[in-house]
């Protein structure tokens, strides 16, 4: 069985920073905004070092939104940084109609995703952006898992022309994945080879997904584990491919159940190769107060939960 | 400059090809593009330093303009096709199935002149500052233009977006706001009364002047030619001009009541009687 090395827990915040400081020395086209987080999004190095491209919009994210679809006129590549649940759900039609439908290259960097924001609660812990941002025609979703990765997707987006959605967070979580790795968006990594059991992981769930492995390997388990770190466009063969020697899966998500990773799953299922699926992740519920683990843990999207999930799905087969 | 004549003449042209547009399709806004051809016809046709072919979405070293109040698409579609953009003829696909000239303009079907989506209303704003941003990066002079309805104004992200703008000394950004009084559900002071827009503006960092009269083609011109020797000293500037919905068709003048009504047969007729057919009707 492979093994991963934790280098050092890092947030993935940190990686979109460091990524976009790179950029701002790299590319004269791009160009930041931010309302009002730069400190939390890591976003004071750019800053710093190109004061004429970082716009500061203060607490107005709908205006932030518009000005980033205007800059692409002309040929910037903005990139606009807020918590996530700004960056979508209080900005869905900017996002829509300015954006999305206009076809603009605007990189939408969304930080502090989901249940381990923490103790700020459920009024900022979004669980619903990912489905808000895969429903948006010609919207690419990209939700890596560590430090290196997230560093590695901000620097590849530039290169893309045209509207993303990249999600991170705010813990330190494990950095197990290359210091130089190539980030090709719309490619599923193959972690780990197994036989009886696909477990395909997005964002904070893949280091999880891979401490399940390892456990059900002790069990006598062999688990497949798939990082699956662009939601849109989903890598339907590397999954189908996997769950058709397999025969059953598990979609593990720091997200809604509903609109997430596991139902784009269920869909590339249900329309070419049906086989039983587990969801890791969160039902129907809001958030609340709390440590990042202790959320993790009561909302059902802990290393115990992908177990339980890949037993159960072994079971259905 | 161009004689005010000859612009009186396209915009006569315009007003036809707005009401046989809605005509023909039994839908879309005629109101507020009759209201605003005066502006259009003096942009597009004398004040805008602009290159219709080949279409530049970038648009370097050209002046851009943004409709944010995108329902007025007809006057937009017939002053771009009137000034080259593409042919007049495909004035009759406006709204129907496949066309490039939608309901509400986008980019999405690739009309050349358009250079953002617009229509879910208060977005334009925000867009041209963007606009006006990267222009400055790059050195280039050109003016970003804007129109917006004043009932659109009830929209909070416009004063996010004007708020910006005047802290940020975007100054070669002009806003022009159609002052007619009027909305869906009636006059802009019986749904939402907003005072004083001029005072707002001002109030927010803005340079302000006013159109008297937006529906006079000498005012309009005049206007945006001073709103130009305003821009470059610090402040966005925003022109309130005030135009009367419906201007050049008597019965719809002056009345919220033909914002989103399909002229008849019959009206149509009585409409076209009172414009000339200066250029030839597509």
């Amino acid at each position: 069985m492979k093994k991963y090395t934790n280098q050092g827990s890092k947030d993935t915040r940190s990686g979109f920073g460091a990524g976009l400081t790179e950029l701002g020395k790299t590319n004269p086209n791009v160009v930041a905004l931010c309302a009002d987080l730069t400190g939390s999004l890591k976003m004071g190095d750019f800053k710093k070092n190109n004061p004429d491209r970082f716009f500061q919009v203060g607490i107005a994210e709908a205006n932030m939104m518009g000005i980033a679809a205007g800059l692409t006129i002309g040929g910037k590549i903005p990139f606009t940084g807020t918590f996530a649940n700004f960056s979508t759900g209080r900005v869905y039609d900017q996002i829509r109609q300015s954006i999305a439908y206009s076809g603009k290259n605007v990189k939408i960097c969304a930080s502090h995703a989901g249940l381990t924001l923490g103790e700020d609660g459920a009024t900022h812990q979004i669980l619903e952006d990912i489905g808000l941002m895969k429903m948006l025609p010609g919207m690419t979703v990209i939700n890596p898992c560590d430090y290196n990765q997230t560093k590695a997707a901000t620097m590849a987006i530039a290169d893309y022309d045209g509207p993303v959605y990249l999600r991170f967070g705010r813990p330190k979580v494990a950095n197990f994945t290359p210091e130089d790795q190539t980030f090709e968006i719309g490619k599923a990594l193959m972690l780990q080879e197994g036989t009886d059991v696909t477990i395909v992981a997005t964002g904070h769930l893949v280091w999880k997904a891979l401490e399940a492995a390892e456990i059900l390997a002790e069990k006598g388990i062999q688990a497949e584990v798939i990082n699956i770190h662009t939601i849109k466009p989903l890598d339907g063969n590397a999954i189908l491919k996997s769950v058709a020697k397999t025969g059953c899966v598990v979609s593990a998500e720091e997200h809604q159940m509903y609109g997430g990773l596991g139902e784009s799953i269920s869909g590339l299922l249900a329309q070419n190769d049906p086989h039983p699926q587990e969801f890791v992740a969160v039902n129907d519920s809001f958030g609340e107060s709390g440590t990042p683990d202790q959320l993790m843990e009561k909302y059902g999207l802990s290393t115990a939960n992908i177990i339980t999930a890949a037993q159960k799905a072994i079971s259905r087969k | 400059m161009a004689e005010i004549q000859e612009l009186e003449r396209i915009a006569s042209q315009v007003r036809r090809d707005i009401v046989r547009q809605v005509h023909a399709v039994q839908s879309g806004h005629p109101g507020g593009s009759l209201g605003c051809t005066e502006f259009f016809v003096a942009l597009y046709f004398d004040i805008l330093k602009h290159q219709p072919k080949p279409f530049s979405m970038d648009g370097e070293k050209e002046d851009l303009f943004f409709l944010s109040n995108g329902h007025i698409s007809p006057v937009l579609y017939s002053t771009l096709s009137r000034s080259g953009y593409f042919d007049v003829s495909e004035l009759k696909t406006f709204r129907k199935l496949n066309t490039r000239l939608q309901g509400h303009p986008t980019t999405h079907e690739g009309l050349e002149g358009i250079r953002i989506a617009s229509g879910s209303l208060g977005q334009g704003m925000s867009v041209a500052i963007g606009a006006a941003l990267t222009k400055k990066l790059k050195g280039d002079n050109r003016w970003v233009f804007s129109l917006h309805g004043d009932g659109e104004l009830q929209e909070g992200q416009i004063w996010e977006a004007a708020m910006y703008a005047a802290a940020n000394k975007v100054d070669n950004l002009i806003c022009t706001i159609d002052a007619n009084g009027q909305q869906i559900d009636g006059s802009t002071d019986d749904v939402l009364s907003m005072g004083s827009i001029a005072q707002k503006f001002t109030a927010f960092g803005w340079e302000v002047m006013s159109i008297a009269d937006g529906n006079n083609m000498q005012a309009v011109a005049d206007g945006l030619n001073k709103a130009k020797d305003l821009t470059g000293k610090g402040k966005p500037v925003c022109i309130v001009m005030h135009t009367e919905m419906g201007y050049g068709v008597d019965f719809m003048q002056g009345t919220h009541e033909w914002h989103g009504i399909a002229p008849s047969d019959e009206q149509l007729a009585n409409a076209l009687n009172q414009l000339e057919e200066t250029l030839t009707d597509y």
